[in-house]
């Protein structure tokens, strides 16, 4: 199936370029920061550490994924590589598809790894959730970083394009929250601001409710989960719609 | 094969290390004991610098708040600190616990009496979680304030308010505990063996540093 081969070449790749290691080394500054933490907490210890080991998990796994996604694809086409696959008997929607399977099944292994060593700190159920969430939300940077990584013609406007589609998702209900209380004499700039807001809000994922610490911490509802992997799915569909209607459309 | 650096650069590299350990310990380690506590950022604030992390940021604002010299702390700016930690993440114990048994633990019966307000007026937002700390600020106000008035009021609080049948009966009868003639030590002695029991303190380090209190309470009398 060409897919799947696309895809286990992807993680081939992911490996051979020392993938692993750096999840190891993050595991390692996370595991040393969470005794540290040990050391000066007077109370609330095991929540302490479990909390911002999740934050520091979540995050780096979401840049390593972005990074990883975008590093290969522009060395791929620079180096012509794209081209030669294209001239394979293959279409674009099987290879765009391919690629993305392989980069997300990346983001799938990271989050696995990642929520086994929370299973230490963390109740297994909501540990199972939130490496479930944190595989999607993977997947979801990877299919942002694709799209970005096939229209950005370097590697540090991918990158920067990437994360910072994540950070606004990730803020943007705080920032909500702070427009949602204007001043006492709106003008009408600032009715437009606040609306621009919340315009700009449904055009981004909802990962402020997705692979929350809270679940990690205080437990969680079924309910809850599915609503943030649901939002999620539905947005990684329309990412790779996205980038393979760019895709297609390409002049190699 | 690797090629060898040049000797220089090696001679470079040295120095320069040298050079910026050297200038590191010039400056001296940065401590915040001493300097004054800024002003406590909105809640809301909190939330977008942390992207969400609420818990991490909550707990992680703790460890700095920490790090101040309490005989200096401006206890108005340290309530709204708290009051921003605990509105971030509402179900975190350690801003209750700093304040009732660190901050409100002072000689200085003024600022001790803003902690002990600032767990009364926090208790009344949860009382079914935040009743023990409520029962220490009780024994506080008793034993440490002398004010007999207020260790009532709270006590009555906890039998007012707390609904949860897990609530033990003797924080619901807390009153008692204040009316009688029970010294400090023994009070806080039921108090924490209670807690022990109920299963609602696991942690070790809390543990540890509750039983080292009861200690040092011990060698005062």
């Amino acid at each position: 199936m060409p897919v799947a081969t696309l895809a286990r070449s992807v993680l081939l790749e992911a490996r051979r370029g020392g993938l692993p290691w750096l999840a190891a080394a993050v595991l390692a500054v996370g595991l040393g920061g969470a005794a540290f933490l040990s050391q000066v907490a007077l109370t609330d210890t095991a929540a302490l550490q479990l909390a911002v080991l999740a934050a520091l998990l979540r995050a780096c796994a979401v840049f390593l994924i972005a990074a990883q996604v975008t590093g290969a694809t522009l060395r791929e086409i620079q180096d012509k590589g794209l081209e030669l696959m294209l001239s394979l008997p293959l279409s674009r929607t099987t290879h765009y598809l391919g690629r993305l399977a392989g980069f997300a099944a990346c983001a799938a292994i990271l989050a696995a790894v990642f929520c086994a060593v929370l299973l230490f700190w963390a109740a297994p159920l909501p540990a199972i959730l939130w490496g479930v969430s944190l595989a999607l939300e993977g997947a979801l940077v990877a299919a942002a970083a694709l799209f970005f990584a096939m229209t950005l013609p370097s590697l540090v406007s991918a990158i920067a394009a990437t994360v910072g589609l994540y950070l606004l998702a990730r803020a943007m209900p705080a920032i909500q929250a702070m427009a949602a209380a204007p001043l006492p004499e709106e003008g009408w700039g600032g009715w437009l601001a606040r609306h621009a807001v919340d315009a700009i809000a449904f055009l981004l994922p909802r990962l402020d409710v997705a692979t929350r610490t809270e679940w990690l911490v205080y437990g969680t509802s079924a309910a809850e989960v599915a609503a943030a992997v649901g939002g999620m799915v539905f947005y990684i569909v329309l990412l790779a719609a996205a980038g393979l209607v760019d895709f297609h459309r390409r002049n190699l | 094969m690797t090629r060898a650096a040049p000797g220089w650069l090696w001679w470079l590299m040295g120095a320069s290390l040298a050079a910026q350990i050297g200038w590191h310990a010039r400056l001296g380690t940065p401590r915040p004991a001493g300097e004054e506590l800024p002003p406590a950022p909105r809640a809301a604030a909190l939330r977008l610098a942390s992207f969400g992390e609420a818990p991490a940021a909550s707990r992680l604002s703790m460890l700095y708040l920490q790090a101040f010299d309490l005989r200096t702390l401006d206890y108005a700016r340290l309530a709204a600190w708290l009051r921003a930690l605990l509105e971030l993440d509402p179900r975190g114990p350690y801003p209750l616990f700093t304040a009732a048994r660190v901050y409100a633990e002072i000689p200085d019966a003024a600022r001790s009496r803003v902690m002990l307000e600032f767990v009364h007026e926090q208790f009344l937002l949860d009382p079914n979680r935040r009743w023990p700390w409520l029962a220490h600020a009780a024994l506080l106000a008793k034993h440490r304030l002398h004010d007999l008035p207020l260790a009532r009021r709270y006590a009555a609080a906890i039998d007012r308010h707390t609904t949860a049948p897990d609530v033990p009966l003797w924080a619901r009868q807390m009153e008692i505990f204040i009316v009688e003639d029970m010294n400090e030590l023994e009070a806080a002695r039921i108090m924490l063996g209670g807690l022990l029991a109920s299963g609602r303190i696991t942690d070790p380090a809390e543990i540890a540093f509750l039983k080292q209190r009861l200690e040092e309470l011990g060698q005062r009398r």
